[in-house]
């Protein structure tokens, strides 16, 4: 516990000098986060001065191994960390599906090798990632897909297609489920390669969201090459990986029902300044104040919620399908929580453009939240696992 | 401090899950029942239950208690919820005597020796009406001579007929509505004027309408401070709801581990009735919410236990009860319906949880009382 104290006071110390004013600054959308990246341009110095600051301590994967360039904290010392980065409001350094999904993955089933190659790149923020598993016909039933890499000694040739391919566009490398063997049982046949994208046989196509952006892409192979060497785990076996990783992607999603941890407006300040209040200080629609001050408590709870998963998770004290059940909550209240913003905005929040709108922020953010609980396994999916492998109900 | 139980704390789990197990099953329950048992709880237990410390678990060891916290608290009483035990262990061990720590020193030595011995039952008269509103007190407590005199009428004062101690909130001062002008006064059984008449609830359980007509008190009954008894009455009742809460948490949890066996038991159409999706989605759903209130009510025993009278502490009081009584609510009433007709027996268990979680809930402010209060701290 002393050690865990002077560990607090050296690292507020050290984010007091070396996070940048602009980087405790709350995070407005999409083009304030850092993804790094070889396409990657930075918005401002500060952005790139705090992720190399950061990456330099290993900070940005607080606790992989230092071998691999990570922070080596304990459990202990890593929410330190993050209480401490949250008292200044300092900005996340860096968003990475490396860090948050691949890495994990690599740490558990990868080579020496692989790991020395990829893991330090992914702790710097100079490769970025993205996620080759949906296909137009393997969805929620993953298992069923039918892109086909073909075994030629050295390498694999990839023919196939994939969907729904967060920033497929902007990655520089991909971690892809592919068909290895065609007559094994679906689950028997699969394997988990990665790949570089910039290759003449990979192409992605944005494809538009309701919310207007295109974070997505279709992604199609034709004869692109994956190295031997880039195979994680063994031939045919990827499907443990890649259920593995699902839990640390679910892991990632269900953070969004706190709300996004920036320090924008609470939901109580959009309701108020939409409304407007009683001489009492009461919001001035009673149902309005009732269904958030109900909502809030649900959120209030699942952030102590969020903390023991964090601290079970890293003790490896949780149930090993917990993520899901994570992932149903966090994303259903997120949801939740933007009908409720769009509902007590009005008429404010169906603005698409506006500058007072910040863009029509409140009104993307609603219709994005849709997604939550589809990507990464759909509510529905979660509540088939949570039944099947926490509370063991019969298999229908 | 990480947010699960520590190793020690596991183990008093361990300890008090077979201990009340053993002792006091749903049966103990069904049969102080049906046996028409008009004191409220069985006394023999209640000794065994202070031979194991947990009538004094809050206790600090100087003043002879296992000098524990409210996690330690709310992992004794969830097991309590779960096995529908009646005890008055909550009204006793955890507000009581979360109140008398922040009287005089008189209170806890009179008080603490008996209640760590399992001789003394104490019982919390702060409801003067239906719903809990403990600002709205307008019970009086009048000075006269080196006392005072107390008129007015307390009801769901649960183990009011029956208790060696009564906790009173009464006003001194100030007006309905008023949190100044409030004092915590501390009445022994017996007291002239004072009348208990106890009523059966739904879940069997005995509270009383306690009238008093002008009832004399020493001014050393008096439990802090005149006109402040908003302070100690704060935190007793912050030690009732997290109590309350793990309890009914215990409840809600017990109901929904009788319903996974039964929906994986039940067979209907040639299959377990746990095979339909229809049912699996609900009961996932359930886990979910348990698992969230479960986080909810451990925060709050841990920010009560690091500051007691923290403004943070209370909030998360009032997250937890409020969370708790919603989450309860929906457990028992899946659990019913799961079981169906069966579920409607007085035979099968289930029904005793849905009454033991709906007394549960009123007690100490349901869950509308909660999150209107949080929404007035957050101005709102
Ligand atoms: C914003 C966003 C980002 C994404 N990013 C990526 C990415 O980077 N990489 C990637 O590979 N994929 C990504 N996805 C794809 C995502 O994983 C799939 O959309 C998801 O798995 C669901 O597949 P589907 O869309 O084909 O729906 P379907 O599987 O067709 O589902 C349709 C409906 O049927 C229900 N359903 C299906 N099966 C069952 C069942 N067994 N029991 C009950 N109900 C069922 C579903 O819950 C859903 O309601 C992303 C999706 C979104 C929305």
């Amino acid at each position: 516990m002393a050690d865990l104290e002077t560990f607090r006071a050296e690292t507020r110390a050290w984010l007091e000098d070396n996070c940048p004013p602009e980087m405790r600054e709350p995070v407005r959308g999409d083009e304030d986060q850092c993804w790094g990246g070889r396409k990657f341009t930075f918005q401002s110095e500060a952005q790139k001065v705090w992720l190399e600051r950061m990456a330099e301590k290993g900070w940005t994967a607080p606790m992989w191994p230092s071998e691999y360039g990570g922070g080596g904290l304990s459990a202990g010392e890593a929410k330190v960390l993050q209480q401490e980065m949250s008292r200044i409001n300092a900005r996340p350094p860096l968003s990475s599906f490396g860090i948050w999904m691949l890495g994990p993955a690599l740490l558990k089933f990868g080579t020496e090798a692989q790991k020395k190659e990829h893991l330090p790149p992914i702790v710097r923020g100079e490769i970025r990632w993205c996620q080759g598993y949906s296909e137009p016909g393997a969805g929620s039933d993953l298992a069923g897909l039918q892109t086909k890499a073909v075994d030629k000694g050295d390498h694999f040739i990839i023919n196939g297609q994939k969907v729904w391919t967060s920033y497929a566009d902007k990655a520089d490398w991909i971690f892809c489920l592919v068909r290895t063997d065609p007559d094994a049982p679906k689950h028997k046949g699969i394997s988990f390669v990665l790949f570089d994208m910039d290759q003449p046989g990979v192409e992605a196509r944005p494809i538009k969201l309701i919310s207007g952006s295109s974070p997505f892409c279709e992604t199609y192979f034709s004869d692109a090459r994956a190295e031997k060497k880039n195979l994680v785990y063994e031939q045919n076996k990827g499907w443990d990986v890649a259920k593995y990783l699902l839990g640390h992607e679910r892991e990632m999603i269900s953070g969004m029902g706190l709300g996004g941890g920036g320090k924008g407006q609470t939901l109580p300040e959009v309701a108020l300044a939409a409304i407007g209040e009683e001489d009492d200080g009461r919001l001035r629609d009673p149902l309005m104040r009732a269904e958030i001050a109900m909502f809030e408590v649900r959120a209030a709870a699942y952030r102590a919620q969020a903390e023991r998963f964090a601290d079970e998770w890293k003790a490896g004290k949780a149930n090993p399908a917990q993520p899901s059940m994570m992932k149903y909550y966090g994303t259903e209240l997120n949801k939740r929580r933007n009908e409720l913003v769009m509902a007590a905005g009005g008429t404010d929040a169906l603005e698409w453009e506006s500058e007072e709108s910040n863009g029509g922020k409140k009104a993307r953010d609603w219709l994005r939240s849709k997604g939550n609980s589809i990507e990464g396994g759909t509510s529905e999916v979660q509540l088939n696992i949570i039944s099947k492998r926490i509370l063991e109900l019969p298999a229908a | 401090m990480a947010l699960y139980l520590t190793e020690d704390q596991e183990m008093l789990r361990d300890s008090a899950e077979g201990f009340v197990r053993e002792k006091a099953p749903v049966a103990h329950m069904r049969k102080l029942r049906d046996g028409d048992d008009k004191t409220g709880y069985d006394p023999a237990l209640w000794k065994d239950f202070a031979e194991m410390g947990f009538s004094s678990i809050l206790m600090s060891e100087d003043d002879g208690g296992l000098g524990l916290g409210h996690v330690e608290a709310g992992v004794v009483l969830e097991e309590v919820g779960k096995n529908l035990t009646p005890s008055p262990l909550l009204s006793t061990g955890i507000a009581a005597v979360a109140a008398l720590k922040e009287g005089g020193a008189h209170h806890r030595e009179k008080w603490f020796p008996k209640i760590a011995a399992g001789d003394a039952v104490a019982a919390l008269a702060i409801d003067e009406t239906a719903k809990h509103d403990p600002a709205m007190t307008r019970m009086s407590a009048e000075r006269s001579g080196n006392g005072f005199k107390l008129s007015g009428r307390k009801q769901f004062v649960v183990h009011g007929h029956v208790a060696d101690l009564l906790i009173v909130a009464a006003r001194t001062g100030g007006s309905a509505g008023e949190t100044d002008g409030i004092t915590l006064f501390a009445v022994e059984k017996g007291a002239a004027k004072m009348s208990a008449d106890a009523r059966r609830l739904t879940d069997a359980s005995l509270a009383s309408v306690v009238e008093f007509d002008g009832v004399e008190v020493d001014a050393d009954a008096v439990i802090g401070e005149v006109d402040q008894g908003w302070g100690p009455l704060s935190a007793m009742l912050a030690a009732g709801r997290a109590g309350a809460s793990a309890e009914m948490l215990g409840v809600g949890q017990g109901a929904a581990d009788i319903s996974y066996t039964y929906l994986k038991e039940r067979t209907q159409f040639g299959v377990p009735i746990g095979s339909f999706q229809a049912l699996q989605h609900r009961a996932a759903h359930l886990y979910a919410e348990l698992e969230v209130a479960r986080a909810a009510v451990l925060k709050a025993q841990q920010l009560l236990d690091e500051q007691p009278d923290g403004t943070k502490a209370y909030r998360a009081v009032h997250v937890a009860k409020a969370m708790t009584g919603w989450t309860t609510t929906l457990a028992v009433q899946e659990g019913v319906q799961f079981h169906a007709g069966v579920g409607m027996t007085d035979e099968y268990d289930i029904g005793l949880y849905m009454k033991r979680g709906r007394v549960l809930s009123e007690l100490f402010g349901d869950a509308n009382y909660h999150a209107n209060l949080l929404a007035r701290e957050s101005g709102y």
